[in-house]
């Protein structure tokens, strides 16, 4: 940011004798409306805009997002255990129009950086001073056979909303002593502890309902966030029901299936066939991240972790998942910090000022079983450039933190989900 | 880039030449900001288990998050946030949430239960908690519309010796049956 400033600055110091002619109160009366457009309407999309309209609302924003709710990822492993209902992680954008936010629902196709434009399957094209991309994520091809008709068959339920209602469905017709295969992607992915979570709430329900029932999770990893918790979770409250398999043991885990014959085959060439397969694929940025040269060879977008800004295209900011933004994970609160850092600098930089210093939090819980919740913990400040961890800050559930302290951060952990939601979507 | 907006930028380049490009510490806002995932926009909480914190007087809101930051007093999650900022930090945040308006809940009471915490309140708690609470001491937070599962939990805290009470209030709340507490806690939950 600053050596473009800077070099912005010395074009711009080539027009101070047109500014002495002109004078002030013309170019202030000249100054027209600033638009940011956002692609996107997740968790972190909906923040960036709220936050932007609430930091300057002479800021037109324009949020481009294809559906007309949103559902949220975390809390989603609920609904899979029935402790939730799919429509309590259902989020409509009538809270970011109150700000005074313009919601299209129409899918963003293409960024001209250089024109600074964005267009849409519907045919529309923004113009925009700043844009902001929050895509989430999608789906890389590293499992051979998983295609769009295997989503159907073997949902990966990772973007919350049908796929999630799909696998729940699976879940309540599979015949009590089925077994339930959960395939976790390789690093980096969407929620680091899901997949875990996911296992126990599945076990869960499996317990009080199908009790002759099992959860295996063949990993394409070694190890996992918050791994030590979720072992003693799994050997606490759901031992005989939960198995998981390290990718070392599997030749890397699931790495091809055949759906039509509802089987999983391991890099050593073992062949599931599960009651239920839960397929969760490698991962990249979101389609339109890819398709606007946002990406670096890993998929993921780089960016200026002061403001987020793409270092491959400017004007354009990148948050949430799709973003590099480690050592922050790629979490729903940490979507909602980089969201707050970003709309900031937005609108510093669309009023031509200097971004200010940002910060960061990222809280996560996982709940394991009925009342027994853990959670990891993190601020993050701007160290040489980059986001940091503050050192002797953060940190994880105590190994031997009681039951009554399980049950709280379970409270603690719905709590969080009203907060973070009327943050992003409340009006 | 428009001829116009160039200027613009050149003016507020020139404002910017005084100054230096030595890191400054995070704005208020934007430290503060980042609470609002679990406390909700502003420190309104809309979850039950975790507090309002807007209004919270400044001196209370620093000596909180110091006692947390020195595991001085309990907590499952704020020891390992508040460790994450320095005290000039917490000083911004403090005046940032005393500036904030404090939002009245609206919970599912027990009538009874509040009818009666209002006379236990006259009579234990009313001489340092006065106008029911409602006030944002320095030695304590708004008691009044405050959540009720999150005054169970402080309450919880305080009789199992994890939070630290003053000695007046420590001989008040021995003295209190189980019943008698929780209608205290409903009638500051009541309160507007």
């Amino acid at each position: 940011m600053k050596q473009i400033k800077r070099r912005d600055f010395i074009k711009i110091a080539g027009a101070t004798a047109a500014a002495g002619a002109i004078g002030f109160p013309t170019i202030a009366a000249a100054a027209g409306k600033k638009q940011v457009v956002i692609i996107g309407g997740g968790t972190g999309g909906a923040t960036a805009a709220k936050y932007i309209r609430r930091a300057d609302p002479s800021v037109e924003v324009t949020v481009i997002e294809p559906n007309e709710y949103y559902h949220t990822c975390y809390l989603s492993n609920e609904v899979l255990s029935g402790a939730r209902s799919i429509d309590s992680i259902k989020f409509g954008y009538d809270g970011l129009r109150k700000h005074g936010v313009t919601v299209v629902h129409d899918m963003a196709t293409a960024i001209d950086a250089t024109a600074k434009k964005v267009t849409t399957k519907g045919g529309k094209t923004f113009s925009y001073d700043r844009c902001i991309v929050a895509p989430g994520i999608s789906f890389k091809d590293n499992i051979a056979g998983y295609d769009m008709a295997a989503h159907e068959k073997m949902p990966h339920a990772w973007k919350a909303g049908p796929q999630t209602v799909l696998l729940r469905k699976q879940l309540e017709a599979m015949p009590d002593g089925g077994t339930v295969l959960i395939a976790p992607p390789p690093n980096p992915f969407r929620c680091p502890p899901g997949p875990y979570e996911r296992a126990a709430q599945i076990s869960t329900y499996l317990q009080a309902n199908k009790p002759k029932s099992k959860v295996l999770i063949i990993d394409a990893k070694d190890k996992f966030s918050k791994m030590k918790l979720f072992k003693q979770a799994f050997e606490r409250h759901h031992k005989g029901t939960i198995e998981w398999v390290a990718a070392k043991d599997t030749g890397g885990g699931i790495k091809s299936v055949d759906a039509k014959a509802g089987t999983a085959t391991t890099g050593s060439g073992d062949v599931h066939k599960a009651a239920v397969t839960n397929i969760i694929p490698a991962q990249q940025a979101g389609k339109i991240a890819i398709d606007a040269g946002l990406t670096n060879e890993s998929g993921w977008c780089p960016v200026d972790h002061k403001t987020f800004e793409s270092t491959i295209h400017k004007g354009i900011h990148v948050i949430g998942d799709a973003a590099i933004q480690k050592p922050l994970p790629k979490s729903g609160y940490a979507a909602n910090s980089e969201a707050k850092v970003t709309a900031a600098a937005v609108v510093e930089l669309v009023n031509g000022r200097e971004p200010g210093t940002p910060s960061w939090v990222n809280t996560c819980y996982s709940i394991v079983a009925p009342n027994d919740g853990i959670s990891v913990a993190m601020v993050y400040n701007f160290v040489d450039g980059k986001v940091a961890k503050v050192k002797g800050s953060g940190g994880l559930t105590s190994m031997d933190s009681s039951p009554a302290e399980r049950a709280r951060e379970v409270q603690y952990a719905y709590s969080w989900f009203k907060n973070i939601t009327t943050d992003a979507f409340g009006g | 880039m428009p001829a116009k907006k160039s200027l613009a930028m050149l003016l507020s380049s020139i404002l910017m030449l005084g100054s230096t490009q030595l890191m400054a510490a995070p704005s208020a806002s934007m430290l503060a900001d980042t609470c609002a995932g679990c406390h909700g926009p502003d420190g309104s909480s809309m979850g039950p288990a975790i507090p309002n914190i807007a209004g919270m007087s400044a001196e209370y809101f620093n000596t909180v998050m110091k006692e947390y930051a020195d595991d001085d007093r309990y907590s499952t999650i704020m020891g390992r946030i508040a460790r994450g900022y320095t005290k000039e930090e917490i000083a911004l945040m403090a005046d940032h949430f005393a500036g904030q308006k404090y939002m009245s809940t609206t919970q599912n009471l027990d009538a009874a239960k509040v009818a009666a915490g209002g006379e236990l309140y006259q009579k234990n708690c009313g001489k340092c908690h006065d106008e029911n609470g409602a006030l944002a001491d320095d030695d304590a937070g708004i008691l009044a519309s405050q959540w009720l599962p999150y005054l169970q939990y402080s309450m919880e805290d305080f009789q199992a010796d994890k939070r630290s009470m003053p000695k007046k209030m420590k001989k008040k709340v021995q003295k209190l049956s189980a019943a008698e507490i929780e209608a205290l806690l409903q009638f500051f939950a009541s309160q507007k």
